[in-house]
């Protein structure tokens, strides 16, 4: 082992806190601005919750947070499962596992405007109507790579002389599969799950290209709004989304480290 | 339940299909479809003239326009948005690897408990809003805003200093969201380097800085190129960013291929758009297969000399 003082280099400690300060004072100013009384927003007058109380009395805002969480959720229990069925067949070597694999993280890689103009057409081609139902169908494509990463690293470091106990015990595939593999692998695919939700929940993009009139979710909400000016009301809003995200991500992070220390 | 031992790949097959069906319908063929699109004419209604023959007008259009005696002339709007996409995504590369590279360097000097602390921290701000985290910095940014207001009391002979809505905001903004695409993987080639060998420099007489620069930087490289690639590949395509902060005055190709969409209504114009942004993509991720290919031999060559 490496004294850690041989590591340390002059001026890195310095440089990586006024980074981490440039990453998250942004953050602290909008919810800072979230809790100011004075409408102007450019001068502190005082503490006050009234933004808050507004943008849950606000019918558009109430109308967009529920679309949002309808689409995440139903976006996010369809790619985990497919998910799921993929990192199944993956983890074993075979004859076009990299280009399969490749395929599924595509989504990561394409520059999302372009697979969501892709996606528009997709619909307009098709004579489809945008709405509720093309959002959740356009979700479900870029949430399956953030729910399969975690089960399938899971997957790898699984002890699989377990699963080859339950084969020798006479356990049929399915019994393996249910009493062995899914409970071992549970933490990923909850973990998984979240990191698709916030995904699909943050979404602004996609959605924005192949959502119709009545579809609208909150970051397309947030945008609009943006463009008219900033108003302590999207602070609120932003405020609340990111405490959302910031909340279930660390939930994902603690479930997979506990399933790495089962 | 049929799942049968006797036969893998059909197995195989079974538990794929969901996600090949979905990739093919959500991917390949929109891609499909689009390529197809960039290859019509636009009706007049805007949208696509069906009916028409294949042609390469929407490609021709991104560099030429036609004049008024009907000759080509070069057209340089699409050149600029494209020049500047790829000066800003260049420019955010540099300035993410100059932050990015000390703080991984640093947070491979920390006890295992506080690097995972770390590695949270640079997590937590990509998977928070890119909408809102942009939309942050217009409040900082903003006219009246403190900052631009103690700059201009600071320095009144500059006449009044906008920091919105130019390529700086923009730059500030796509060197935020993408920061954290540099140091992870940075830090991941970090946390594996054998730092016995940056223990022999010191004992061979190198101070740090020559020890930085001979061994630690040439080892990290692999790092260095992913966490490139990362942050070039997303900027090039950005959309929120100056969306937000360029306000409309510095576009990049994003801009450009949502405006067909919207208001410009010119859909195989956006799609040929697309394919030269996707071109590029390409480009960079053959450059990045060569590179890692060259690399892992020298590495090779390394290990039996």
């Amino acid at each position: 082992m490496i004294a850690l003082h041989l590591k340390k280099l002059p001026l890195t400690r310095e440089v990586s806190l006024l980074i981490l300060a440039y990453l998250y004072v942004p953050i602290f100013v909008l919810i800072a601005y979230s809790f100011n009384a004075n409408r102007s927003a450019t001068v502190w007058t005082e503490f006050s919750f009234a933004w808050y109380g507004r943008i849950l009395a606000n019918p558009s805002i109430q109308t967009a947070a529920l679309n949002s969480i309808i689409v995440a959720s139903i976006a996010t229990v369809c790619a985990t499962a497919i998910a799921l069925l993929a990192a199944l067949a993956t983890y074993r070597p075979f004859y076009g596992q990299k280009m399969v694999e490749g395929g599924i993280n595509l989504p990561l890689i394409l520059p999302e405007i372009v697979t969501a103009v892709a996606t528009l057409l997709l619909f307009m081609a098709l004579g489809i109507k945008l709405g509720l139902l093309t959002v959740i169908v356009a979700h479900i494509g870029f949430c399956i790579p953030f729910a399969y990463l975690p089960i399938r690293a899971r997957l790898n470091d699984l002890d699989k002389s377990l699963l080859e106990a339950a084969n020798d015990l006479y356990a049929n595939p399915w019994q393996v599969f249910r009493r062995v593999t899914l409970p071992l692998l549970w933490p990923a695919v909850l973990s998984g799950s979240v990191l698709a939700f916030v995904v699909s929940l943050d979404d602004f993009i996609m959605t924005f290209f192949v959502a119709g009139p009545g579809s609208t979710t909150l970051p397309v909400y947030i945008f609009s709004a943006i463009k008219a000016g900033v108003t302590p009301e999207i602070n609120a809003i932003s405020t609340l989304m990111l405490v959302i995200s910031i909340v279930l991500v660390v939930l994902a992070f603690w479930l997979g480290q506990r399933g790495k220390q089962q | 339940m049929s799942v049968s031992s006797t036969s893998p790949a059909l197995n195989r097959a079974l538990l794929l299909s969901p996600v090949v069906l979905t990739l093919l319908a959500l991917i390949a063929i929109p891609l499909g479809i689009m390529g197809y699109i960039s290859l019509l004419p636009r009706n007049v209604y805007g949208g696509v003239d069906w009916q028409a023959n294949w042609q390469l007008q929407s490609y021709v259009q991104l560099f030429f326009q036609e004049g008024f005696d009907g000759e080509l002339e070069l057209n340089w709007v699409y050149a600029q948005a494209l020049l500047r996409s790829v000066f800003q995504a260049g420019g955010t590369t540099l300035l993410c690897f100059l932050f990015g590279f000390p703080v991984a360097l640093w947070m491979s000097s920390l006890t295992p408990r506080r690097r995972n602390l770390m590695v949270l921290l640079i997590t937590i701000p990509f998977w928070t809003n890119l909408l809102i985290r942009n939309y942050a910095w217009l409040i900082i940014l903003r006219e009246h805003g403190w900052v631009a207001q103690s700059l201009n009391a600071l320095f009144p002979q500059a006449g009044g200093i906008t920091l919105l809505y130019n390529d700086f905001a923009v730059s500030v903004g796509l060197v935020y969201s993408f920061l954290p695409f540099m140091i992870l993987p940075i830090y991941s080639t970090l946390e594996k380097l054998d730092w016995r060998l940056v223990e022999a420099a010191y004992d061979l007489g190198a101070n740090r800085w020559h020890a930085l620069k001979r061994i630690i930087l040439p080892l990290s490289m692999p790092g260095v190129i992913a966490g490139a690639l990362l942050v070039f590949v997303p900027s090039l395509g950005a959309f929120i960013t100056p969306a937000i902060l360029g306000g409309g005055k510095t576009l990049m190709i994003g801009n450009l291929i949502q405006q067909q969409f919207g208001t410009a209504r010119n859909w195989p114009l956006g799609s040929s758009l697309s394919f030269l942004l996707l071109g590029i993509l390409l480009l960079s991720l053959v450059l990045y297969a060569l590179y890692s290919r060259s690399a892992a031999k020298t590495l090779r060559r390394g290990a039996t000399v």
